[in-house]
């Protein structure tokens, strides 16, 4: 299936056959949309099963018309004047400026590796930014965000300081893991970021397994209003990977909730999404599992939040997990070690004139939610965020020797303090087991 | 399998005046039961391997609303080898998950749920199958509290039996312990009775790290003496130290899991002959007990160790190379290693029979290593 027939909103349904052209890529102005935003919210539904294809499961038809209801009703409040309810002017400043911390920091991580500050491998996230600020702005704190190895934008929308990141990927002490994690693997215990798995398809279970965790604590440990949901990022060509299917299987079996979010870029380094996948829609995959499949552009970031705030919604009420397809694509290569080479140049140029950035900016302006000298005012607010965050983690010292041996185990000497609060193992009668007969 | 069984009843039988004079920390393997016969048990109470874990796991789940059990057949159907029989209608399906056959999937979520504070015992219906999932052990559990920097600790453990069964074939004939062994961030621990059992899974539950508990099948169930002390509900086995079995002043043999009981019969023949064997019970492959190992060789200055895997890279080969590093001036020969054959697990009966250690080969190797002059060949 052409990417083209992806960049127009939503019409999957239509595209049963793959072989668009790329002359649709011209179409696209034959929707005329309401706003001057690229890709109206008229778009933007979810994909309703076809009613041709048996029974239909219901609770994913249900899902699919609560959806479009919800896009419905606020399709006729956007209109050209200004006068859109879809995002207030702080909502919108702070989607703005989430955005560009995400690009600012990532031009900064390419030059500091050309520099060799950084090294080794490092994944950069360049235009992707709308999927990661449309879902994770929605999240409270206590949420959770489990990523791949494409980490470093998901640990700064989650509330990771630019300081603690920029830190960990020049391997200091000051890092967010004290620099043992590095690009690929950032934790933040505080943030409930559970960034960094560097085997595709590895976050997928852990996800489950953190939603699975808060639907415990809520039925069996009785926590109250422990609503907590996940949201689990990964990529086109994880969509092809078991374990990926394992947990669509379980979190539709145990109502878990947790929100499966493709970042389908089209390209896994070089291998492409059509020449590695039978059926390149992914969303469908999700209703084949009972639960909702959405397909939403990911070049845009209020569709990808109103899409997010449903999916999200449904996660809180415990009506179990949804599939969201963002179609979406890195303006750099794979990793900064990655020629790209193999993608075409006309592939990219049509995907850099959808910056994601400069279309939220266009919106903001032309909605007249905010003047242009504020956002340029964030954006140099912006700078001074990720220079500082250079300048920090280039002062900061590396990591002690002592660091090397540390934190093998949560409890090195075998579970745990005894009452008296020393190690158990100190207790001279502890060879003998510690029964209290 | 019934062999087996005549040849521990005798066993029994002859070493029991044996077991009085010997004081210390001494058991006796004792399958006499299934003979008849009663072995000379100091303790009022026996328990079946699978009876200890199963009351073991009980308890800590009655103690600790956190843990619950994940795995394939572990709730209707009380457990694949009936290790969690009962456990459904005490504790509900949410805390016994039987879950679809996805062992990467299931043992993930159970790795993510123990990043957020919950303790899930993993249960494998093998660990040949846990192969499936190695990933997730290895790289989210093991690995986890050092790459994030002590922020992330995870409290989980993974169980099931390990190692060769009865004539089960090569896919499910695997012993995982020199693996998992090598494995920074992972505490591998394997029992050996019902006492060791029921410590060391109390231990690895309450324990904050990634442990990998190795059962065996065919010791499920074995029937052991269990003393007062072990049937308390705060009974726990300390990680990372072995038990000596039985005390001698010839040659060390140490062991782990089913082979523990082989070799302290190979002790008893060798008694007969003016040979007293000290068999370790290592307990504890990851960390391994070396000062414990070490003490013996000092005293004995002579090494065999026993184990059911494959030789290259076992778990035999990191004790001796640790015996080198520390106590070689005390060795009086070369250490021998009993180990699987180097093949996978045939299925003839008599092949696998050759394919594993015997009661034989760890005679003739603890005469080799005493100098006695033995026949080097196995018999078929």
């Amino acid at each position: 299936m052409s990417a083209a027939s992806l960049s127009s909103a939503i019409n999957a349904i239509r595209s049963s056959s793959f072989a668009h052209d790329r002359s649709a890529l011209a179409s696209n102005a034959s929707h005329p949309s309401s706003s001057a935003f690229l890709g109206s919210t008229a778009r933007l539904r979810f994909n309703p099963i076809s009613s041709s294809a048996g029974r239909p499961r219901s609770s994913a038809a249900v899902a699919a018309v609560a959806a479009s209801n919800v896009v419905k009703e606020k399709q006729p409040k956007s209109s050209v004047s200004g006068s859109n309810l879809l995002i207030t002017k702080e909502e919108g400043l702070e989607l703005y400026e989430d955005m560009v911390l995400g690009r600012a920091f990532e031009d900064m991580c390419a030059q500091m590796y050309y520099r060799g500050k950084m090294f080794g491998f490092v994944h950069l996230y360049n235009g992707q930014e709308a999927v990661s600020t449309g879902f994770i702005k929605l999240l409270k704190q206590e949420d959770s965000v489990v990523s791949t190895y494409r980490d470093h934008v998901h640990a700064l929308s989650k509330g990771v300081p630019a300081r603690q990141v920029m830190s960990e990927l020049f391997g200091k002490e000051t890092g967010c893991c004290r620099g043992q994690g590095g690009s690929m693997h950032m934790f933040s215990k505080e943030h409930n970021l559970i960034g960094g798995f560097a085997f595709i398809g590895e976050g997928i279970p852990i996800a489950t397994g953190a939603a699975f965790t808060s639907k415990y604590k809520r039925e069996v440990l009785k926590e109250e209003g422990c609503d907590h949901v996940t949201v689990a990022f990964f990529g086109d060509g994880t969509c092809n990977n078991g374990q990926f299917f394992e947990c669509l299987n379980m979190a539709q079996l145990w109502k878990l909730p947790i929100i499966f979010v493709v970042e389908n870029n089209l390209w896994a380094i070089g291998m492409s999404h059509l020449r590695a996948t039978s059926d390149p829609q992914i969303w469908k995959k999700g209703p084949a599992f009972g639960m909702p499949g959405v397909h939403v552009d990911g070049m845009d970031v209020l569709k990808v939040r109103e899409v997010a705030k449903e999916a999200v919604g449904r996660a809180r009420r415990g009506e179990g997990p949804t599939l969201v397809e963002c179609e979406t694509y890195r303006f750099r290569g794979h990793s900064l070690a990655d020629p790209d080479e193999l993608r075409e140049p006309a592939e990219k140029a049509k995907y850099a004139a959808r910056d994601p950035i400069a279309a939220l900016k266009k919106y903001i302006i032309e909605s007249k939610l905010a003047s242009e000298a504020e956002l340029k005012a964030i954006d140099k607010k912006i700078d001074e965020v990720v220079e500082d965050a250079v300048e920090f983690a280039d002062a900061s010292p590396q990591p002690p020797r002592s660091q090397l041996l540390e934190n093998v185990f949560a409890d090195p000497k075998g579970f745990g303090i005894g009452p008296d609060g020393r190690y158990r193992c100190e207790d001279p009668n502890f060879t003998a087991g510690t029964a209290k007969v | 399998m019934l062999s087996v069984l005549r040849r521990k009843a005798a066993a029994a039988a002859v070493g029991g005046s044996d077991a009085m004079l010997l004081g210390g920390r001494l058991r006796k393997s004792c399958a006499a039961a299934a003979a008849g016969l009663r072995g000379y048990a100091t303790a009022a109470k026996e328990m079946t391997v699978r009876e200890a874990l199963n009351s073991a796991l009980d308890e800590e789940m009655s103690a600790d609303p956190k843990v619950f059990l994940m795995g394939e057949e572990v709730g209707e159907y009380q457990g694949a080898y009936k290790v969690s029989k009962g456990f459904l209608p005490k504790f509900g399906p949410e805390r016994v998950v039987d879950t679809p056959i996805t062992e990467a999937g299931f043992t993930g979520i159970g790795v993510g749920a123990a990043y957020y504070g919950l303790k899930p015992v993993v249960e494998f219906m093998t660990f040949n199958f846990a192969m499936q999932a190695i990933d997730h052990i290895i790289n989210s559990a093991a690995k986890t509290n050092y790459m994030s920097a002590g922020n992330i600790s995870v409290p989980i453990v993974f169980r099931g039996p390990n190692g060769a069964a009865a004539g089960v074939g090569a896919q499910h004939s695997q012993c995982y312990a020199a693996w998992y062994g090598s494995c920074p961030g992972l505490k591998v621990l394997a029992p050996y009775s019902s006492e060791d059992a029921r410590g060391l899974l109390k231990a690895a539950i309450r324990d904050p790290d990634p442990v990998v508990f190795l059962e065996n099948e065919l010791m499920y169930g074995e029937r052991f003496p269990v003393s007062a002390e072990a049937l308390d509900s705060s009974f726990c086995l300390p990680i990372g130290k072995a038990k000596i079995e039985r005390e001698g002043k010839d040659v060390t043999i140490t062991a782990f899991s089913k082979m523990v009981g082989l070799s302290l019969e190979a002790a008893e023949i060798l008694a007969k002959e003016g040979i007293t064997a000290e068999v370790i019970n290592l307990l504890s492959i990851r960390p391994l007990d070396r000062p414990t190992i070490n003490a013996s060789v000092r005293k004995t200055n002579r090494l065999v160790t026993v184990e059911e895997g494959f030789p290259q890279h076992g778990v035999g080969a990191e004790i001796c190379m640790s015996i080198i590093e520390d106590s070689f001036g005390y060795l009086d020969a070369p250490i021998e290693r009993i180990t699987g054959a180097d093949v996978p697990m045939p299925y003839a009966a008599n092949l696998e029979r050759m394919a594993l250690p015997q009661i034989e080969d760890i005679v003739r190797a603890a005469k080799r290593v005493c100098h006695r002059s033995v026949p080097m060949a196995a018999t078929a």
